[in-house]
């Protein structure tokens, strides 16, 4: 081990503890990798190397983590890598900040992101360009893109990402990382700016399922600011991967799948070899189905719009945010302010989420999706009563080259394999599986029902062993 | 179903959105690409099938209705685009008041 920065959480804990290093050696170590790394990568967005120097003095012992920049962090910018954000500093700590801070964490570094959480490939901010530490014509996928490409440059010891329909799971597959979306109201989303409400959570991007399961136990829990999240104690998941193993897993594998449209063919090898290596360690491979999944893009499509266009309607002008110079009233006030402060992608989403709500079209497509989105989910169910997890490929292709997806649906088809569990509010992580031509990394999806996160991580630790024993 | 078409030089004003023609020129074909694709929903058959609301079955969450410090006005105006004296500053609203 060459850098501290190279460590992750597990590491960082233990030589901390036998006094190899302090936390102000680790940030040090972090600030050295942001400054001689960040001019190509673009993984952060703005880094108060003050804040977070004077943080590891006055918390011995405790480890740094980057922070995708919707998280409010108290006295740090929180943009959204959005124009609309640019110059806001965030009055409060998020309750994820907040426990995290209790568990031995500080934040470090905001990074880069699409605007608002609306992308697959972070080439929707309107702050900066993250590129693909393995390839940097490429994207580092989205929106959590500077998370991702942050832990897999080496650029921080973890990071924490957001993933509406998949924005944690599909930038850990293209930056070889491990992403974990927890079930829908595992962790509070108070001080965390809402894209689509009723998907979003926050999760942890991490260099191994071990580091996972540690910050995922830091952040989770119940928050009587977020009526979402049940007063259950967490799991300590540490204890759920102790000798976890492939053993006598019922694997679920989704026969629809097989022949997804657009699917890469090395993609398509890794993942098949990832039902073999499983399998060969002991798993029980059961071939299920999840019929309503081809209607998950679709109706995701309806669901996250129109909860984006209610919730950015705060953005007007008044009280925080931008606001355009160019105002006569109060009409143009908002008009205006929104039309610079927002790029494409959100005003597309805003636009798209207001029709499908408005009248004489409600029915048809948000009640509508609705409905189907109960279909989606009865499907997880069934197939939780046969299996106690499932393998999907994490999203179609490898990493992209930057500029190379410009039609809109073409770009959201990136999320083909992680929306239907969003929708289902189940949990789910990307594991790292494999190297595609060109020394991409590819990872796996498995998913697992509401509340499992033990499970989850029993599983993906199995997986890893497998992986990294090879 | 009838065919639903957006328009949408007319949602963006609904959505209080000022969008350039150019950008009308941009969107209008893809929303409508869009809006055709997740038209596919239409052929699920959802006849008493319940809608999912949120991403798990939820009930009020209570808590004890008591005063509790909150934001200061001073830190809720920090981020304030104008202000003048503890309140944010509009163009004026309604006709003929003094703004």
């Amino acid at each position: 081990m060459s850098e501290l920065c190279e460590l992750g959480i597990r590491a960082a804990q233990e030589g901390l503890a036998k006094g190899d290093f302090t936390s102000v050696d680790l940030v040090r170590s972090v600030i050295e990798s942001y400054r001689r790394k960040n001019a190509d990568i673009g993984a952060y967005l703005t880094f108060d190397e003050e804040m977070a120097l004077k943080a590891a003095a006055e918390n011995p012992g405790s480890v740094p983590i980057a922070v995708k920049d919707l998280i409010n962090v108290a006295g740090q910018p929180c943009t959204c890598a959005s124009k609309m954000l640019e110059g806001y500093v965030s009055p409060y700590d998020a309750t994820v900040i907040k426990n995290m801070k209790a568990h031995g964490f500080i934040p470090a570094g905001r990074v880069n992101m699409d605007e608002f959480a609306m992308g697959s490939s972070t080439e929707n901010s309107r702050l900066g360009r993250t590129r693909n530490p393995y390839d940097l014509e490429r994207v580092p996928g989205g929106s959590s893109g500077g998370s991702a490409a942050a832990v897999g440059a080496d650029m921080c010891i973890a990071a924490l990402g957001t993933d509406t329909g998949g924005s944690i799971r599909q930038p850990a597959s293209f930056c070889n990382c491990v992403g974990v979306k927890p079930s829908y109201g595992r962790v509070s989303r108070f001080g965390v700016t809402a894209f689509a409400s009723s998907l979003d959570q926050v999760g942890p991007m991490t260099k191994s399922v071990e580091d996972a399961a540690i910050l995922l136990g830091a952040i989770a829990g119940h928050d009587e600011m977020d009526g979402t999240t049940p007063r259950d104690a967490v799991p300590d998941y540490l204890k759920a991967m102790e000798g976890s193993s492939m053993k006598g897993v019922r694997l679920g594998v989704v026969r629809e799948y097989e022949d997804a449209p657009g699917m890469d063919a090395d993609v398509k090898r890794i993942t098949r070899e990832a039902i073999d290596r499983c399998e060969r360690a002991g798993a029980e491979i059961v071939e299920i189905s999840l019929p309503h999944s081809q209607y998950a893009m679709a109706v995701y499509y309806i669901i996250a719009p129109a909860e984006a266009s209610a919730n950015l309607a705060r953005f007007d002008g008044v009280r925080y945010g931008h606001r355009s110079d160019m105002a006569t009233d109060v009409f143009s006030l908002y008009t205006k302010s929104r039309a610079e402060g927002f790029g494409a992608e959100v005003k597309r989403r805003i636009i798209m989420g207001t029709y499908v709500l408005s009248s004489g079209y409600y029915d048809a497509y948000y009640g509508r999706a609705q409905k189907v989105r109960t279909l989606i989910k009865r499907d997880f169910d069934a197939a939780f009563e046969k299996v106690d997890a499932i393998l999907t490929p994490c999203a179609p292709t490898p990493a992209f080259k930057a500029g190379e997806l410009q039609d809109p649906l073409t770009m959201y088809l990136n999320d083909l394999f992680t929306i239907p569990s969003s929708l289902a509010g189940v949990c789910a992580s990307s594991v790292p599986a494999g190297f595609a031509a060109g020394n991409l990394p590819v990872g796996v999806q498995f998913i697992c029902g509401g509340f499992r996160e033990d499970r989850l991580l029993a599983v993906s630790k199995a997986f890893e062993d497998l992986i990294k024993g090879e | 179903m009838e065919k639903l078409k957006i328009d949408v030089a007319y949602v963006a004003e609904l959505a209080r959105l000022e969008l350039t023609d150019e950008e009308k020129a941009v969107f209008q074909p893809q929303l409508e690409n869009i809006v055709k694709y997740v038209e596919k929903i239409s052929s699920v058959d959802v006849d008493g099938v319940e809608p999912m609301m949120h991403g798990r079955e939820l009930v009020n969450a209570f808590r004890e209705d008591v005063v509790r410090p909150g934001m200061s006005t001073e830190t809720a105006l920090a981020n304030a685009p104008k202000r003048v004296g503890d309140e944010f500053l509009l163009p004026k609203i309604v006709e003929g008041a003094e703004s």
